[in-house]
């Protein structure tokens, strides 16, 4: 039997719940006082996810970067991996509220999208890159 | 490279020796270690131009000090810096004081200081009304001023510039090269000079310059004092320049509004090791703030915007040491420029400008010198939005705009500071080139948000007209680097070495 | 000469409360709108918020702060609007005139009949906080680093030392990690983080970093570049305990000690503002004592949710149409709003209309300290409770909301004081 201690994050009440499991099968759930704790604290047991939201680089644009999430969350243990993937995109201006920049990101079934415009760069916003 | 002329130091007295010399028909270089001037001791101090009552008659303080203060009308509006003879107090709280402000007074008349007076009573609140209650007497001393301290240090540098002086930055003297018993150049990280008149105006350091000479007759110890200043909101709490009862090394913490309408408290006074160590401490700042709460006591810590620290260069018996170096001819030191150093520069300048024409007339002495005709006395006057606003002249500054849109956009939220003022202080005789240098010169940066604003906006400025990546600006010379990466660069490291 | 314009209504400042305001005035039936932002895009902070967790109360969907901005940013595309960004204001005058400044019509005066004031906050500073030591570069506050990372495009630190725990301090702490940065620690000088357990949780925990409790920053050492801090344990009263310190070697140190409402302006209005929020003192439609000059959003109080930014940037938009079209009815003498036990403050500070068709008044307030199982009571003048809310938790970090019932609104009523009460008897 191990335990493992979960806070809850549904209110500022930050409970703190506790999972009892053998070989990661949930045999007990206490500590929390509402059922979406309850329901968190499996869920965090189980299968631990987050949304990442982040930026994108963006090639001839008004801004050197675009901001991008996850569409939906992904699994916690990706988001690191996910950070270096992303390190290598570019992507070309301008880009849309929306638009999708990676299809089924990291095999997750979940698409990387932008979350703001960036336009083509018309000014004087020329960037030194180093 | 060849100078007929070496100043070594860009502080208020190096820059104000160059700007005097310039005068002449003289090849003149001036050195600074940091990338820009006024970065030692004449960027921390409290500004004043001291009226000079309080000085030995007998010591060159005491002289240069009356000689300087009545130049500093002339100077100010010359190079276009901001001064005001706002008068100072020595604040009495009992019979005792009275007596040493009545020394004070007798002092200061012997020595020629105008306008001295004693005024007690009712009168004291009238021109001072948030003084201690307490307070008894007061020396008043009309002729004190303000001044701000770097920017009339850059003005005399740029002005020394545009009058054909150069002033090497980033150049650091590591040693004085000799021949027999005379200078014949200096040696720099960047290489060497070769010239017959070396000026040691290194402040903190001049006794390291000596000693490279082998001369050891000058010893500075480093003293500390700190400051905390207030937000403009507090300019106008005080008046005149506030002081203490002096003690016997320091004129006391002192509490006085700024030319730009701050109000400064300090400063404090300790020995101390290191001549770099510019570091504020908690104890030091609790003491200035309870020392400048004895004759203020309204002062609200709440609104400090920044707190520092500066260094005074004290020699062995506490007087200015000017004169040639009795080791080597064509040495000439300028050291022990402790307080009041910043209001005798201007004398100490006349002063070195007749040591250095003895000393070319013993090491060169074919060397013809005179006066140059096309000297000129002044700095064009300079944009500021903020002034200009302030007096009205909105139309004015219209027309800038017009001309120059970058005069449209503002960068500085707190001090009011526009881009066009931003990429002119980056072209100015004497550069700016870190952030700092550029705070210092048109105030982005100096206001309450303290660069929490205009930071980031001030790097891009500077990276695009000096034609640098963001990742080189600084904020005050190499080393001070503000930002440490591109985006997804350590990240994309981490990744490569997959571990984080 | 300096350009002159006439509007009915001039908005200062384009972040979520200004967006609002703007937007809910011309749907009141305001046409001739303004709208200044200083910045070169709409958006104000959300911009470089990018993080998700807005708009679950007032979109019922969770959005970033960019999106949230969009879609107020796209219904103002649909608008009639006047919108100048890249414009600083500089100067509004009593009789509201407003002075602008801007590249391409260089300075600007104009003549309002009614502003809203929506210029946000800016961050606290070292200073602030007095933390002595060097002047090194390194030093950033969580803010103004977030807009290097997420909008300029750069790493201000690799080795980071995070000071505040607020959510702001939180969310950098991720934010640096997720880029490959090495956040060291989140120092908190209270005994409590003021940031949502979530970002606790998500920010911290997620990463391993540590969160240090009663710790606070009492050096910072370093000639030209930040080296090293100096992290003692604080005491009840909150001062560094001697022998406690610690050095934690670090290149940049993130400050995330607080925000402070933007009210200069403000203040050269003549406008006077409440010692605990910062903010202008408002009454229930967010104006301020010169008639015709409202605000919202953080420059009134710092919020925390921006669901509730937008909420009072329309209060303020609706009020601008009554208070243009001359609907207004004032009462015989304002009801005053009193922070009583455990709440630090109030707003709006007093109430001054009569207004048959509200229902209800939603007051927002902060607690000094955190509580479990409390009452918030509301009493008159003659400390008869009007009023009573359950609460199972109140933290000085959320913002907590009542509704004050007009039907409870006597006319002859000053004052009503509101208290948190720990529950029972
Ligand atoms: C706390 C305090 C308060 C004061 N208040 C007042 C006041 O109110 N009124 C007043 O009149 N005076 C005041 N003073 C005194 C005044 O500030 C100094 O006298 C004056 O600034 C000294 O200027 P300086 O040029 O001699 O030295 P600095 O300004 O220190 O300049 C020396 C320069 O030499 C450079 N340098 C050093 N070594 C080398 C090298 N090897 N190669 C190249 N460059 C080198 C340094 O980088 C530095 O820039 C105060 C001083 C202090 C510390
Ligand atoms: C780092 C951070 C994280 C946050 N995270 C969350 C979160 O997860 N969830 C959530 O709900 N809320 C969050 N908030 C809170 C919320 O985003 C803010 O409370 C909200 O954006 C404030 O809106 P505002 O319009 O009042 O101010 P701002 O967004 O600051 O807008 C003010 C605007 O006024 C402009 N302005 C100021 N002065 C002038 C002038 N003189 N002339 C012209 N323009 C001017 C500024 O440029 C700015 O655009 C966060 C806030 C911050 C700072």
């Amino acid at each position: 039997m191990s335990r493992t201690t979960i806070i809850c994050i549904g209110c500022p009440k930050g409970c703190r719940m506790k999972v009892e499991s053998e070989r990661g099968e949930i045999k007990k759930i206490s500590g929390f006082s509402c059922p979406v704790g309850k329901e968190h604290a499996r869920k965090e047991f189980e299968n631990p996810t987050r949304i990442l939201p982040t930026t994108v680089r963006v090639k001839g644009g008004e801004l050197p970067l675009v901001p991008v999430k996850t569409a939906a969350p992904i699994p916690k243990k990706l988001l690191l991996p996910a950070m270096r993937e992303i390190a290598r995109i570019e992507v070309e201006a301008p880009v849309y509220t929306g638009q999708v920049i990676r299809k089924n990101f990291l095999e997750t079934g979940v698409d990387l999208v932008a979350t703001r415009d960036v336009k083509r760069e018309t000014s004087d916003r020329a960037r030194i890159t180093a | 490279m060849k100078a007929d002329i070496v100043i070594i130091g860009g502080g208020v007295t190096g820059s104000a020796i160059a700007r005097e010399l310039a005068r002449y028909n003289l090849d003149i270089v001036l050195l600074e270690k940091e990338d820009d001037v006024a970065m030692g001791t004449s960027k921390a101090n409290s500004g004043i131009i001291h009226a000079g009552y309080n000085a030995d008659a007998r010591t060159l303080k005491g002289k240069l000090n009356v000689k300087a203060n009545p130049m500093f009308d002339k100077l100010a509006a010359d190079l276009k810096v901001p001064f005001k003879r706002i008068g100072s107090l020595v604040i009495g709280f009992n019979e005792k004081d009275l007596q040493v402000l009545k020394r004070e007074k007798e002092n200061g008349e012997r020595l020629g200081v105008r306008g001295l007076e004693i005024i007690q009573g009712e009168r004291l609140f009238v021109i001072e009304p948030n003084l201690n209650p307490e307070a008894k007497y007061a020396l008043y001393a009309p002729t004190a001023g303000i001044i701000s301290t770097y920017e009339f240090t850059i003005a005399l540098a740029d002005n020394a510039v545009i009058n054909g002086v150069k002033v090497l930055l980033e150049t650091e003297v590591v040693d004085l090269v000799t021949e027999g018993s005379k200078v014949t150049g200096v040696k720099t990280n960047r290489g060497e000079i070769k010239t017959q008149v070396v000026i040691n105006a290194a402040g903190l350091y001049s006794d390291k310059i000596a000693a490279m000479s082998g001369d050891d007759s000058i010893n500075i110890r480093p003293r500390k004092g700190e400051y905390h200043l207030l937000d403009k909101n507090w300019g106008n709490f005080v008046n005149h320049v506030l002081f203490p009862i002096p003690s016997k090394v320091s004129k006391g913490i002192l509490v006085t509004p700024t030319t730009h309408g701050n109000l400064l408290l300090g400063p404090n006074s300790h020995d101390v090791d290191e001549r770099d160590d510019p570091a504020t401490t908690a104890s030091g700042l609790d003491e200035v703030y309870s020392g400048a709460r004895k004759l203020v006591p309204g002062l609200s810590r709440s609104d400090v915007i920044t707190s520092f620290s500066g260094l005074r260069a004290a020699a062995e018996d506490e007087d200015f040491i000017i004169g040639p170096s009795n080791r080597v001819r064509g040495l000439i030191h300028v050291a022990g420029i402790q307080s009041p150093g910043l209001t005798s520069a201007p004398a100490i300048a006349e002063m070195v400008v007749e040591l250095v024409k003895e000393t070319l007339g013993e090491v060169a002495p074919g060397k013809e010198i005179h006066l140059k005709e096309d000297f000129q006395e002044t700095l064009p006057t300079p944009v500021i939005f903020n002034e200009e606003y302030e007096t009205g002249n909105l139309d004015g500054w219209q027309k800038l705009v017009k001309e120059n849109p970058d005069y449209g956009e503002m960068i500085c939220r707190c001090e009011r500071v526009t881009k066009g003022e931003i990429i002119r202080a980056i072209h100015r005789p004497v550069p700016a080139r870190s952030l700092d240098a550029i705070k210092r010169r048109t105030r982005a940066g100096a206001g309450r948000c303290q660069g929490g604003f205009c930071g980031p906006r001030v790097v891009e400025i500077l990276s695009k007209v000096l034609g640098i990546s963001p990742l080189e600006v600084t904020k005050k010379g190499a080393g001070s680097e503000i930002l440490k990466a591109c985006s997804k660069e350590l990240i994309r490291r981490a990744g490569d070495g997959d571990e984080i | 000469m300096v350009m002159r314009f006439n509007y009915d209504l001039v908005v200062i400042g384009g972040g979520p409360a200004g967006l609002a305001a703007a937007l809910e005035a011309e749907n009141s039936g305001i046409e001739n709108i303004l709208l200044l932002e200083r910045d070169k895009y709409l958006g104000g902070i959300l911009q470089q918020c990018i993080h998700n967790g807005f708009g679950l109360e007032y979109f019922k969907e969770e959005l970033t702060g960019p999106e949230y901005a969009g879609r107020f940013i796209e219904r103002l595309k649909g608008s009639k609007i006047k919108v100048k960004t890249g414009t600083m204001v500089i100067k509004i005058s009593k009789n509201k005139e407003v002075l602008a400044l801007n590249r391409e019509e260089g300075l600007l005066t104009i003549r309002a009949k009614a502003i809203v004031l929506a210029m946000g906050c800016r961050e606290r500073t070292r200073e602030a906080i007095l933390i002595p030591g060097d002047r090194p570069a390194g030093i950033f506050t969580a803010g103004t680093a977030q807009r290097y990372v997420n909008i300029e495009g750069y790493m201000p630190g690799r080795e980071v030392v995070i000071l505040g725990s607020g959510d702001i301090g939180l969310i950098m702490a991720r934010r640096m990690t997720l880029e490959g940065a090495d956040v060291k620690a989140v120092l908190e000088i209270m005994s409590y983080s003021s940031g949502l357990v979530r970002n606790k949780v998500q920010c911290l925990d997620d990463f391993d970093i540590p969160l240090k409790l009663r710790h606070t920053i009492t050096s910072i050492n370093g000639k030209k570049r930040v080296e090293s801090v100096i992290v003692s344990q604080v005491d009840d009263r909150l001062r560094p305990i001697p022998g406690t310190e610690e050095e934690i070697k670090c290149d940049t140190v993130l400050l995330s000690v607080g925000l402070i409402p933007e009210n200069e302006l403000t203040r050269e209005i003549g406008i006077d503002l409440d010692g605990v929020t910062g903010g202008p003192v408002v009454n229930e439609v967010r104006e301020t004592q010169v008639e015709g000059v409202f605000t919202c959003g953080n420059v009134l109080q710092v919020h925390d949710l921006v669901d509730f930014v937008t909420e009072e940037g329309e209060i303020a938009g609706r009020a601008v149409s009554k208070y243009l079209k001359g609907e207004r009815e004032w009462r015989d003498q304002p009801v005053r709003l009193e922070p009583g036990k455990n709440v630090r403050y109030i707003v709006p500070h007093r109430i001054d209309y009569r207004d048959k068709d509200r229902k209800r008044i939603k007051l927002f307030m902060r607690v000094k300290e955190p509580g479990k199982d409390v009452k918030i009571k509301l009493r008159d003048g003659t400390g008869k409770v009007l009023l009573a809310y359950k609460r199972e938790i109140v933290t000085p970090g959320e913002m907590v909301t009542v509704f004050l019932p007009e039907a409870l609104i006597d006319e002859n009523m000053s004052r009503i004081k509101i208290s948190i009460e720990k529950e029972g008897r």
